[in-house]
């Protein structure tokens, strides 16, 4: 019997944010039904059912979290990637990253990224940043019907 | 004085060496012409002369020795006969034999008209004697026999021959001298040949180099030796000289525009290298510090049971360090982006600046008193952007370092600079000491500790490279304890001396 399917989609290469991360959200009770890719290549492929996820019956997550800097394909890649694809174009995508460098910042909007969000160093205000997101996003935020992206 | 003559033949300003040539070369032909013929005709004049004196002397000789008969036996028709036989020479006009008594004993003319010639008298010692005139010779001889003077014999003749002689010399010298300058005149083209030719071609080859700048151009070179080939090789001389000069030149000048090239390039790459170096430090060094605290974090809120009071405070420093270092790289990048940004100017309003800054200060200025002195500021060009990060640091640093004070006091004014406005800030706050104010703008200098005052020491670092930016010039003024005041310009040029401004400064301010 498979899980519910994946409402987030984190894709995060550091180990050592993704624990802290994974800490933010758990503290913020938001842990359910999270996925977690360490690069580009394996968000993708987790994302269109492909290579080690070929089993997977495609189903669109309410929300992909998506550092830039990563190994193989970057964030802007994939959000590119994302983007082209129309069963995934209009997937809510929220930059989190530790830069907020304002190439990336352009860049990722033109591309149509739905929010940019710097990590704060100070791991109080991560934790709440983290918190606030992910309870926007997954439980505020109507996100778009399935149809939608099949309609594109 | 030659000058008139000169002018004859052309403008002498407009004389080419070939025409100063010729002209010398006639005149020195003529004046030695000119001298020869004169001393020619001297000597011939006096030989002829000469000659004319001894003829009539022979002629006076025969004839008075063929009438002594005639004088003896008093026979005038003989001695008429005798003289008769003159009519051979056509230049004797007349001849007459004189008594010792002055009577005329027999005449002869040569034309029947002819007027007996008054007679000089002779010296009465002199056996002959003659005058020479204009046109007439005189010549007498005295007829003695056996020892007794019978009598005198003149003989006049006229000078024709002597005189047409004279006039054909003087049209063969003439002749002579206007061949001789026709000569000079033909032989110019061999001066030109010899001497102006090469002088000529040297002043063309000159004047063409100087029209077109074209250094590697020669005059002609010379077979023979002298001055002229010695002129023409120092001019080739000289003009490879400056052809090698302007090679070097060009060489260096290629040299420097290559190099300009190439550190143009060096400082585009530097820069590039530096954006992605800011841009791995904003990623790469950020994470760490993020994970440290979060680390920290998590270990005093899960572990507090186990942590003494002590382990918590450590623990509570490293999170407090890793802020600060957190604050540290964000103001060095902002430091970094806003030294790449580019200055736009328009007319800023700086009154309607401040109290922007104003407004986001407010929660800093919460449970203060806190007295603002804005004067009515001018209106100047700058990059509105910018100049806010230059005000808002400064006021930001006012009212930090003026906590301590019972009321702060912050004033914000202008003063005439020589070219522009002269902003300053000045607030009553923990000022600075002036020995320590070159450090004031460096970046990562701080004057206080961190404990008496937080802050990064990019603060000022950052107002300084916008003013700069702007061509600017800023600059600080302090004592401990008693405030501090900056002044600034966002306009190119020299600002107004710190001595001149330090004693205007706190006037206006009163005035204020």
């Amino acid at each position: 019997m498979k899980p519910d399917p994946v409402e987030l989609l984190y894709v995060e290469d550091d180990d050592a944010d993704l624990e802290l991360t994974m800490i933010a959200l758990e503290r913020g009770r938001l842990l359910n039904a999270i996925h977690v890719a360490r690069d580009g290549v394996e968000a993708l492929d987790f994302l269109f059912c492909r290579g080690a996820h070929s089993g997977r019956s495609f189903s669109v997550p309410k929300l992909v979290l998506l550092d830039l800097k990563l190994p193989k394909i970057d964030g802007i890649q994939v959000l590119r990637a994302i983007r082209q694809d129309p069963r995934t174009a209009v997937l809510p995508v929220v930059v989190l990253t530790s830069s907020r460098e304002q190439k990336d910042v352009i860049e990722t909007y033109q591309l149509g990224v739905n929010s940019y969000i710097q990590k704060p160093v100070d791991f109080t205000k991560f934790q709440e940043t983290v918190r606030q997101l992910g309870f926007y996003w997954l439980v505020v935020n109507e996100p778009p019907p399935a149809a939608a992206a099949h309609q594109e | 004085m030659f000058k008139p003559a000169f002018r004859l033949f052309s403008n002498p300003r407009q004389s080419s060496v070939v025409g100063r040539l010729t002209r010398m070369n006639m005149l020195v032909s003529a004046a030695a012409l000119v001298t020869a013929c004169a001393a020619f005709f001297g000597y011939d004049l006096a030989s002829f002369r000469t000659a004319i004196v001894e003829g009539l002397s022979t002629q006076a000789q025969i004839a008075a020795s063929n009438t002594v008969t005639a004088l003896l036996f008093n026979d005038p028709q003989s001695a008429v006969n005798t003289l008769a036989a003159l009519k051979v020479s056509p230049s004797i006009v007349y001849s007459g034999i004189l008594l010792p008594d002055g009577r005329v004993f027999a005449e002869y003319r040569q034309r029947a008209g002819t007027v007996r010639p008054q007679f000089p008298a002779m010296p009465p010692a002199q056996a002959e004697a003659h005058w020479l005139g204009h046109n007439r010779a005189v010549l007498a001889h005295a007829i003695v026999f056996q020892g007794r003077r019978l009598g005198t014999i003149w003989i006049e003749s006229d000078l024709d021959r002597v005189n047409n002689r004279l006039k054909h010399y003087a049209g063969i010298a003439g002749i002579v001298l206007i061949g001789s300058l026709l000569a000079a005149l033909l032989v110019a083209p061999i001066f030109q040949g010899a001497i102006a030719a090469p002088i000529v071609a040297l002043a063309r080859t000159a004047q063409e180099i100087s029209r077109s700048k074209d250094y590697s151009a020669r005059a002609a070179p010379r077979q023979s030796e002298g001055e002229i080939s010695v002129l023409v090789e120092s001019f080739n001389e000289m003009l490879a000289q400056i052809q090698s000069r302007d090679a070097e030149l060009r060489q260096a000048h290629g040299e420097m525009e290559r190099r300009v090239l190439e550190r143009t390039a060096e400082l585009g790459a530097a820069n590039k290298e530096l954006e992605a170096f800011s841009y791995s430090v904003s990623h790469d060094l950020r994470a760490p510090l993020r994970q440290i605290d979060g680390f920290s974090a998590i270990l005093m809120d899960q572990c507090a049971a186990e942590l003494s009071p002590d382990a918590r405070r450590y623990l509570q420093r490293v999170r407090d360090r890793a802020h600060h270092m957190g604050h540290l790289v964000d103001d060095l990048l902002s430091m970094g982006r806003i030294g790449r940004q580019v200055v736009r100017r328009r007319d800023t309003d700086i009154n309607e600046l401040i109290s922007g800054i104003q407004s986001d200060l407010a929660p800093e200025c919460e449970g203060r008193r806190i007295e603002w002195r804005i004067a009515n500021l001018p209106q100047i060009s700058c990059d509105p952007g910018l100049a806010k990060i230059v005000f808002m640091n400064l006021l930001s640093n006012a009212l930090k370092y003026s906590r301590d004070r019972e009321v702060a006091v912050i004033e914000v004014g202008h003063l005439a600079g020589e070219n522009a406005p002269v902003f300053f800030v000045r607030d009553n706050g923990a000022g600075f000491d002036m020995r320590y104010a070159d450090k004031l703008f460096g970046v990562f200098q701080r004057l206080h500790r961190s404990d008496e005052f937080e802050g990064t020491g990019v603060g000022l670092a950052t107002v300084q490279r916008v003013v700069q930016k702007h061509g600017g010039h800023i600059w600080a003024e302090a004592q401990l304890e008693k405030g501090a005041t900056f002044f600034f310009t966002f306009t190119p040029g020299r600002p107004r001396a710190k001595e001149d401004s330090k004693i205007p400064a706190v006037e206006v301010l009163r005035e204020a």
